[in-house]
């Protein structure tokens, strides 16, 4: 379980991280979604002791991280950015992080088989590709069993057979009880894998939630109605909860009804309708929303 | 799974903890993963044969060369000692690269962030690696240079030289003396690469203080040089008798007393930067 209180980072005049409380539950694949710059890697960080929070507090299954007898038995970690040693091979990279806990040689290769590096496991880490670093990183953050695992970005720069792998790793993490908490700036990944969601944005908290409530909640489900009565129509649809909009042309983009109830309603004020339209946001489109205000770096913006 | 998440209702019964094979964190087991480290880089196998054939060819090559030396009342035998390990002046670069890249190294790869992840401690790594680069660099250079020291002797002694033996006055204590600075030395090139993070930031500094401050001390005049003596390499090369000041104001072993004082501070610098500063 990761427990996360108040928590604040300040790199200069710069806040990355700004008052984030959230709980991280054991027994499910957790998604930590946000747009980049929002403060994943840096709560991440902060989570396994690398940043000293500015204020707030984290807990790993209960306890003061840095503070851990095991640490490698509470928490396995896959940072966004590199964290090999180039000079060393596969095998000794993950050998010297083992020792640490008296962690032997029969766990390190099972690792390596795990994440499919059998082959590669005696050549130094620096001539890795991106997904094999990515598959190193992961091996690195299995190897002590930890009760809680934090993969940042894990997916990056996999191919499909790495993808799939991912998923299912994940997914018999949390079978066996332990929590997972992975990073993705992609919801159409998440929703594959991640069963709650803690969506962030500008370093704060924008949805704590499942997956489920995350999509029905923030997709919005709209009609299009084309109607050369647009103001009449939309005046007689008017009411609490239902939200109509015109940008001018014949169309009207009407939320919190039906198309049915739309249909009926201009049947009896006699309004003519050409089209009758259900449409429905895709869950990408419903974290874009969801996200937009807090998006730090537009793509082109020239502001 | 949702029960957990759901108010009102029990809480699902936690699940036994994962079995784990991880123990718990000993300065013992960090010093083990210091060495793997240390023995997996093929830098270390380089610097160390690099030290050997410094320390000990050197002095054979200039015993073996010039004219052969004389004990007398102004060429002592601790002095022709000294002679003999010359190659040491050259072999603390190598050493203080060492000792830089073993900190240095691990930022500038990233290595650092995993391996402050699972000893969140983190002052068991400065130890680690510290214990680790001391109990390489003293056994290797100690018998580097009784090696040297043999070697450079019989050739000088073969050439028609002084026969200088160890129980010469001085004698024993300039041979293991080259050997301890060069140990020392490793700990200021460990500590300079924590404090500083970066290998050239880390090995400049190193040059500068070891290589190039001596020297331009030597060129300024007497009146402003008061401190050349207490330069880490001048106090420490009085105790195995090759500093470049020409005020030989410390006895052996209080410039070795000195030498180890800079090695203290810089550790401890390094040691609260470590700890407050993050990865």
């Amino acid at each position: 379980m990761i427990e996360i209180d108040g928590l604040t980072k300040r790199y200069g005049d710069k806040t990355a991280v700004d008052g984030l409380s959230f709980v991280v539950q054991p027994g499910v694949v957790t998604g930590f979604l946000g747009p980049n710059g929002a403060g994943k890697s840096t709560t991440m960080r902060m989570i396994a002791g690398l940043d000293r929070p500015t204020s707030g507090t984290v807990r790993v299954n209960g306890k003061h991280y840095p503070h851990a007898a095991a640490p490698m038995a509470e928490l396995g970690i896959l940072l966004d950015a590199r964290s090999v040693h180039p000079g060393l091979s596969a095998r000794n990279n993950l050998l010297a992080l083992a020792r640490t806990a008296g962690i032997g040689r029969r766990r390190v290769d099972e690792v390596i088989d795990l994440a499919g590096l059998a082959e590669v496991a005696g050549t130094r880490a620096g001539g890795f590709s991106l997904g094999m670093g990515q598959r190193l990183g992961v091996a690195a953050a299995l190897l002590g069993q930890p009760q809680t695992v934090v993969l940042d970005e894990p997916v990056n720069g996999l191919d499909p057979d790495g993808v799939r792998w991912i998923r299912l790793l994940l997914k018999s993490l949390a079978a066996e009880g332990r929590t997972v908490l992975v990073s993705s700036h992609l919801m159409s990944e998440m929703a594959q894998t991640a069963t709650q969601l803690i969506v962030l944005g500008r370093g704060q908290l924008i949805a704590e939630s499942t997956v489920e409530d995350f999509t029905a909640r923030a997709t919005t489900s709209a009609v299009l109605v084309r109607t050369p009565e647009t103001v009449r129509l939309g005046q007689l649809l008017a009411a609490p909860g239902i939200t109509v909009m015109n940008d001018g042309t014949d169309l009207l983009r009407v939320s919190g009804t039906t198309a049915e109830q739309i249909g009926a309603a201009a049947w009896r004020a006699h309004l003519p309708v050409y089209e009758l339209t259900p449409t429905h946001a895709s869950l990408e489109e419903a974290f874009m929303q969801v996200t937009q205000d807090s998006i730090e770096y537009h793509a082109g913006a020239t502001r | 799974m949702t029960a957990i998440t759901r108010p009102g209702l029990a809480p699902a019964p936690t699940a036994p903890a994962p079995v784990t094979v991880a123990g718990p964190v000993t300065q013992a087991r960090v010093v083990r993963a210091e060495l793997t480290k240390l023995r997996g880089l093929r830098s270390t196998w380089w610097c160390a044969l690099t030290a050997v054939v410094l320390i000990v060819g050197l002095g054979a090559i200039i015993a073996g060369s010039g004219t052969p030396y004389h004990v007398s009342p102004g060429n002592t035998a601790a002095a022709g000692a000294s002679g003999a390990l010359l190659g040491v002046l050259f072999a603390q670069l190598v050493v203080g690269v060492v000792g830089v890249l073993a900190f240095s190294g691990e930022y500038g790869t990233g290595m650092i962030r995993a391996t402050l992840a699972v000893v969140p401690a983190r002052l068991p790594v400065l130890w680690a690696k510290l214990i680790v680069l001391a109990g390489l660099v003293l056994p290797v250079t100690m018998l580097c240079a009784f090696a040297g020291f043999f070697a450079a002797t019989a050739i000088e002694s073969s050439r028609g030289g002084s026969a200088i033996t160890l129980t010469d006055p001085g004698v024993l204590r300039t041979v293991i003396g080259s050997s301890l600075y060069l140990t020392v030395v490793v700990i200021i090139g460990l500590a300079l690469g924590a404090l500083l993070r970066k290998t050239a930031a880390g090995l400049s500094a190193f040059a500068a203080v070891f290589f190039v401050l001596p020297i331009v001390t030597e060129a300024l005049p007497h009146a402003i040089t008061g401190f050349a003596p207490y330069l880490p390499s001048n106090a420490g090369g009085e105790l195995w008798g090759l500093s470049v000041t020409s005020a030989h104001a410390l006895s052996p072993w209080t410039g070795f007393a000195v030498l180890c004082g800079y090695a203290v501070v810089l550790t401890a610098a390094a040691a609260w930067r470590l700890r407050r500063r993050d990865a």
